[in-house]
């Protein structure tokens, strides 16, 4: 058993070796131009990569996200804004490729949803206090009500008030 | 009302997230359809010293199929293109993309050679004009060169009996 274990460990420890290197490989030249390099790995964090859906363009490692990041580079390269290559992008991929979806009549429900479920929700929280208020609003006892009461508290002697 | 209020919203909920498992995520709507196929002039794959453009298709209803060697769903769907070339309904050319030139021809030998004719879209520059981001991908480009319809995916026999080929009947009119 204490030799499993112990293999087990070693199998861990090889793994992580493993991935040190996997790591150190990627490890690419930092380009000649490390503010260039920043306005690309800027922009490409608002990019999602069209291959691994849920990554942005900046971290994915897909081939097509490797191109892409090239193109903005080259595109940087030649002067254009980050508006200009963001709209190169979207005629291409559509709305898709952002990460912030632009404010349209068809994302609407998208971007003020929340805010209308909110409303809503404060409007039947609203209701809900202020019936309840009415229904715990203090009456004061009948002269019946009252003599009942004392009643039932003579009628159990020593028994603690429930 | 106490209760059917809960099921009620129940119910819709359910009927959203319903028609949202129907959807392929994998499937972007193109921004490109019904708008000018991107031009290109490329190399042929069989004759490199010969360049093919989109602009030459004016006039003709055309498929362009983009395709590597390296993939796997393009074999799956090679056997319907081979079968589609030799009924000539449709005239179909190939876009090869980020391939290797020897790889790309033994593929053809090996599977059968669909395609008119085979541009090389060595560094993927095309690709990204044309919104390629899982091949094999398939366009349908009208006379006038606008892009009618898009297929990201392999092509299947239904896509092919109920969209593709409809659409180039109607668009040969």
């Amino acid at each position: 058993m204490k030799r499993v274990g112990l293999q087990l460990l070693l199998l861990c420890l090889g793994f992580l070796a493993l991935s040190d290197q996997v790591t150190a490989q990627e490890a690419k030249p930092i380009a000649d131009d490390p503010e260039l390099e920043k306005r690309v790995m800027n922009l490409s964090q608002e990019l999602r990569c069209l291959v691994c859906q849920n990554e942005t363009l900046a971290d994915s490692r897909a081939d097509l996200a490797v191109d892409l990041r090239h193109e903005i580079r080259e595109q940087m390269k030649a002067g254009k804004s980050d508006k200009e290559i963001i709209a190169f992008l979207t005629a291409r991929y559509g709305d898709f490729v952002l990460y912030r979806p632009p404010v349209r009549p068809i994302t609407y429900l998208l971007w003020f949803g929340p805010f209308v479920l909110m409303v809503i929700g404060f409007g039947v929280l609203y209701r809900y206090l202020k019936q309840r208020r009415e229904l715990i609003s203090q009456q004061p006892l009948s002269p019946e009500e009252r003599r009942r009461a004392e009643e039932l508290l003579k009628a159990a002697p020593g028994k603690e008030a429930a | 009302m106490r209760i059917w209020l809960p099921l009620l919203l129940f119910i819709v909920l359910v009927a959203f997230l319903a028609i949202g498992l129907g959807h392929d995520p994998r499937t972007v709507p193109s921004p490109l359809i019904n708008k000018p196929a991107p031009d290109f002039r490329l190399a042929q794959l069989h004759e490199p010293a010969k360049n093919f453009t989109a602009q030459e298709m004016r006039g003709q209803v055309w498929l362009l199929n983009v395709w590597a060697s390296w993939c796997v769903s393009c074999r799956e769907e090679h056997p319907l293109l081979v079968e589609l070339a030799r009924s000539q309904v449709v005239p179909v050319y190939g876009l090869n993309y980020k391939d290797k030139r020897e790889d790309a021809l033994a593929w053809l030998t090996e599977f059968g050679n669909p395609y008119l004719l085979s541009a090389t879209d060595t560094d993927g520059r095309i690709g990204i004009n044309y919104g390629v981001y899982g091949v094999p991908e398939t366009y349908l480009i009208d006379r006038d060169g606008v892009i009618r319809y898009k297929q990201v995916g392999p092509i299947t026999p239904w896509i092919l009996q109920d969209k593709i080929l409809p659409l180039v009947k109607d668009l040969s009119k």
